[in-house]
């Protein structure tokens, strides 16, 4: 699509401050990150001696970060899945003027409000193999002995995992359903009069559509995941035995429990380096489809 | 359409106005280069005490403070989150930036000398300690904790003590048992009550930090003063006998405690106790707070006594006071020193925070019976600074070993802990 | 025909109802918490309705939280509203206006909402203090309005990408450059994309804490998610106060959702391209 060198020169200088503001508080301080990743500076004097990779391949052996790696891995897998197919079915309901759509979307999207302190809480207090679930679960017949829910090394991930998808589920059903409200609905009424089902309609025009918002989302999701930091520190702080221990709160503790700030800039490089090998793909991906 | 545009604008218009005058209140703050530094009339102090009894006490030193020098104003800058997480965050941001407060909060011992004074952020307060003779006022034991090369740098304003055993009277009596003081009588009466269907020990294990108060305990009782001095200061290896000892006295209790621990903080562990489930629980005496919460009655509902193997040892948790280098106004914060090592100060802020004072022969009449025993213990007992609460060793290796004993108390391996705790405290830079 | 179609809704309806009380749940808890007096606060008791209806915990987080509460107003509502009209204004330029390089430019300012908040958190500090903009609304807001450029541009750009070119097309007949069709062909369609990013934006610069609790010093500018932070201390928590605070905490964001939510309407892009 060809347009007038005037509009080509406005949408440079629009786009202008953005990217200085970007470039300056993010790769600037991505920069300055790196480089106190590659000093020897630990404890309140800093210090710029320069030690190459040594942080990171004592990082790389540290038995508590490859635990972290292999925890946000899963908890980034089942977290985007489930995110996903959550929100995508929830905003394809409510897209079907139901009665009381209103409350359930204004009930979906509440949790996104709740405090991560509150809502870590109240799920630690849900999966308390004592007084949480398996009261109601034993009320129902079950056998709740060997629950032991978020006291359980093995468990303990899962039910970080749902108390985040219960958190932005709500978002990722946000954004479909703005997603579909913008596809007109002559559109569906057209495949319809053409023969097509409910499904054929949804798999071959809507899905397409959306996948935009998919990959949008999923960049979102992933991000806030392999971030994580609040909401788990609040409900496990990394225990049972490190079962939910994420790079996010072993950054923390080590950079402002043990000052170890040159450790845990490093930590934070390769927390960054995993979005971007998880995202970088999608985007390529995407580009050629746009 | 043309109304929403027009509204837009308008609200635009009111945001930068908004935000225009959101700003002048940090101009006031940034200092012009050139220009006097204006007569200081605030003072900052640094903490973690945000609510309850902590508090109330820090108002109280706050309150003495104001009518000695009422044209000083006092920021309180209370910053919550669980045994200082997030003020120590804030904290260092701000030291490390430049902009230290008028005075802050920290754990005497290895928090204050390893992390502030040996970086050279905190100055000496030697001459306010001899103006005051307060080298006679404090136990020798407290001294070394707030000390280094022979200069004072804190005033401790007060001291916990974290090896106590609190226990549930009516099962105690109930089953016709003393509370143990050996290890062997503790085993002996955790079978019997365990034989009975309660919790004979209750632990939580959430916020990590529990464990480590446990493990802290046994290792005292189990290899002694001069033994838990030496490790935490990096003389003896981790791999040492009385270590092994120690994980496994604690895999043998472990058996006796409640199993939800990981979804529990420690005063739902305390809960369990008052609530008649468990008989005993492990915990500083931050733990009379919690009882006292929920109307139980010292003596009469609940007693407590040294942990086991402990009895002559104190445990030692203190919150001390110091003053940064760079303070905006060493004057204020000397001022405010003053305050918190004076007896009033000292008696006014523990009474409300529920610990006993850091300074030796005061009155005692105002404090309840359990503070009457520590304080007396406090003078004539052998103190060692708590690990889990920053005193004993360097915050690297206590993170370290919270991590560790998180993993231990679930695979239950003592070689291999044991093994794993040398490699944190070389990694942590504790030992070579 | 009828009877399919009918069991096929009632399937729908009952699955919708056991998310729907999937998500109550922990609502139900806080709330219920948050009604109980101390002493009837505790995790063993937590699915049990108070007994007695006790107001005492939303009194004290109320008074304590009042301050945090304008601060926060103070905070939120501009920076929302700023961040979102530049990511509208980038998304627009970066998927309808493209140049050489604007899917570099695009995918290096994405890029920059990967950074750990951690990371830069002490030069981040650090420069606001040098430029005096240290302990004020104005400064955080200004932190949340550049970090928030990389995801509000690129939620817009995704939903421009799927706005048909034609109406670009329309806009050029008529006689209009970029700028002209933004304001009266884009900015008008935008809604649904702008309540999304205004739900995103003032969820996040709300609930963010890390940023709020470093670069405010002082209660007086310190925004609701550090006094509610506050409510608890360091060794004993109220319980019903917390949740009490959490709840009064999320009501403004609640609003938000319940007002903008009546914008999802659809047919508005539908309209446009046929008139």
């Amino acid at each position: 699509m060809k347009y007038s060198k005037k509009d080509r020169v406005t949408s440079v200088l629009l786009l202008l401050p953005s990217f200085i503001l970007v470039l300056l508080f993010v790769y600037g301080f991505i920069f300055f990150s790196t480089y106190i990743s590659m000093t020897d500076w630990r404890g309140l004097i800093p210090s710029y001696k320069f030690v190459g990779l040594n942080q990171y391949s004592q990082l790389f052996q540290h038995p508590r970060f490859k635990v972290d790696l292999f925890n946000t891995g899963l908890f980034t897998l089942i977290f985007l899945a489930a995110n996903l197919f959550l929100g995508l079915w929830l905003a394809v309901m409510l897209d079907r003027k139901l009665r009381g759509e209103i409350f359930f979307r204004n009930l979906f999207l509440f949790p996104m409000s709740v405090s991560f302190v509150a809502t870590g809480t109240i799920w630690v207090w849900i999966f308390n193999p004592t007084s949480g679930l398996n009261i109601i679960f034993s009320a129902l017949g079950f056998d709740t002995k060997n629950w032991g829910w978020i006291t359980d090394p093995r468990m303990a991930l899962y039910c970080v995992c749902i108390g985040a998808i219960w958190q932005m589920a709500g978002f990722t059903m946000a954004q479909y359903l703005a997603g579909l409200r913008g596809i007109s609905d002559d559109i569906r009424e057209a495949a319809r009069i053409d023969g097509a089902n409910e499904a054929q309609i949804f798999g071959h025009i809507l899905l397409p559509q959306l996948w935009p918002i998919t990959v949008g989302a999923v960049v979102i999701l992933g991000h806030i995941s392999l971030k994580i930091f609040d909401l788990v520190f609040v409900m496990t702080q990394g225990g049972p035995a490190r079962s939910t221990d994420m790079p996010g709160i072993f950054m923390f503790e080590t950079t402002f429990r043990n000052d170890f700030f040159a450790r845990g800039a490093a930590i934070g490089i390769v927390m960054l380096v995993m979005v971007a090998i998880l995202i970088v793909p999608y985007l390529i991906y995407s580009r050629r489809m746009d | 359409m043309k109304f929403k545009r027009l509204s837009m604008i308008i609200l635009m218009i009111a945001i930068i106005i908004i935000l225009g005058c959101a700003k002048p209140q940090s101009t006031e703050k940034s200092s012009a280069p050139n220009m006097p530094p204006p007569p200081p009339k605030e003072m900052t102090i640094f903490s973690w005490w945000t609510a309850g009894g902590e508090a109330d006490g820090l108002n109280e030193l706050i309150n003495l403070y104001h009518q000695k020098y009422p044209q000083v104003r006092i920021v309180n800058a209370a910053v919550a989150g669980g045994a200082g997480t997030n003020a120590k965050a804030v904290l260092k941001t701000r030291m490390l930036g430049g902009d230290p407060p008028g005075t802050f909060q920290v754990h005497g011992g290895s928090e204050l000398i390893d992390t502030w004074v040996k970086t050279g952020y905190m100055a000496p307060i030697t001459e306010l300690f001899t103006r005051l003779k307060l080298d006679n006022a404090f136990p020798t034991g407290l001294l070394e904790m707030i000390s280094y090369k022979k200069q004072y740098y804190a005033i401790p304003s007060n001291v916990h003590r974290s090896n106590m055993l609190w226990y549930n009277k009516a099962i105690f009596e109930q089953l016709g048992i003393e509370p143990p003081i050996t290890l062997d009588e503790l085993f002996k009466v955790c079978s019997k009550i365990k034989n009975r269907g309660i919790i004979p020990l209750s632990l939580a294990s959430r916020n990590k930090w529990e464990v480590t108060h446990l493990f802290e305990s046994l290792l005292l009782a189990v290899g002694g003063v001069d033994f838990y001095k030496s490790i935490f200061k990096g003389d003896i290896a981790w791999t040492d006998r009385n270590v092994i000892n120690t994980l496994d006295t604690l895999k043998r209790l472990l058996y006796y405690v409640n199993q939800d621990h990981p979804a529990l903080t420690w005063d739902q562990a305390c809960g369990l106790v008052q609530q008649g489930k468990a008989a005993m629980n492990i915990m500083g005496d931050w733990a009379k707070g919690y009882f006292l919460a929920n109307k139980w009655v010292a003596g009469k509902d609940y007693s407590a006594i040294p942990t086991p193997g402990t009895a002559g040892a104190f445990i030692v948790v203190t919150d001390t006071f110091g003053l940064p280098a760079k303070a905006p106004d060493k004057q204020a914060s000397l001022n405010f020193l003053e305050v918190v090592a004076s007896p009033e100060g000292q008696i006014a802020f523990n009474i409300k925070k529920g610990s006993i004072p850091a300074r030796l022969s005061l009155p005692m009449d105002a404090f309840d019976e359990i503070a009457k025993a520590n304080m007396i213990d406090f003078g004539k007992d052998s103190l060692v600074g708590s690990c889990a609460h920053g005193s004993a060793t360097i915050e690297a290796f206590v993170t370290a070993l919270n991590d560790q004993l998180g993993v231990f108390i679930q695979d239950k391996q003592v070689m291999k802990t044991a093994q794993a705790l040398e490699q944190a405290a070389k990694d942590a830079g504790l030992r070579k | 025909m009828t009877l399919r179609v009918s069991l096929y809704r009632i399937l729908l309806y009952s699955l919708l109802l056991i998310f729907s009380i999937f998500f109550l749940l922990p609502i139900y808890v806080m709330f219920t918490t948050s009604f109980k007096s101390l002493a009837e606060v505790g995790q063993s008791s937590m699915w049990a309705l108070p007994l007695k209806l006790s107001f005492e915990a939303y009194v004290l987080a109320g008074s304590r939280l009042a301050h945090g509460l304008m601060n926060s107003l103070m905070l939120t509502i501009p920076a929302t509203m700023i961040s979102s009209l530049v990511g509208s204004i980038n998304g627009y330029c970066l998927s309808k206006w493209k140049f050489k390089g604007s899917n570099l430019l695009f995918t290096l300012v994405l890029f920059g909402m990967f950074i750990p908040y951690q990371s830069v958190l002490i030069p981040l500090v650090n420069f606001f203090r040098q430029i005096g903009f240290y302990n004020s609304i104005a400064g955080l807001a200004a932190v949340h309005i550049v970090y928030g450029i990389p995801i509000t541009t690129l939620i817009f750009r995704n939903y421009y990408a799927t706005v048909p070119d034609e109406l670009i097309e329309a806009g050029r007949i008529d006689g209009a450059g970029l700028l002209k069709t933004y304001w009266y062909v884009f900015l008008p369609i935008s809604l649904p994309s702008f309540v999304v990013v205004a739900i995103w934006q003032f969820t996040n610069i709300w609930n963010e804490f890390l940023f709020a609790v470093s670069l405010t010093n002082a209660p007086s500018t310190q925004p609701v998610t550090v006094a509610l932070q506050n409510l608890s201390g360091s060794m004993i928590s109220q319980w019903n106060t917390q949740m009490a605070g959490a709840v009064i905490a999320s009501m403004p964001t609640l609003m938000v959702y319940i007002l903008l939510g009546r914008y999802f309407v659809s047919g508005l892009l539908a309209g446009s391209v046929k008139g």
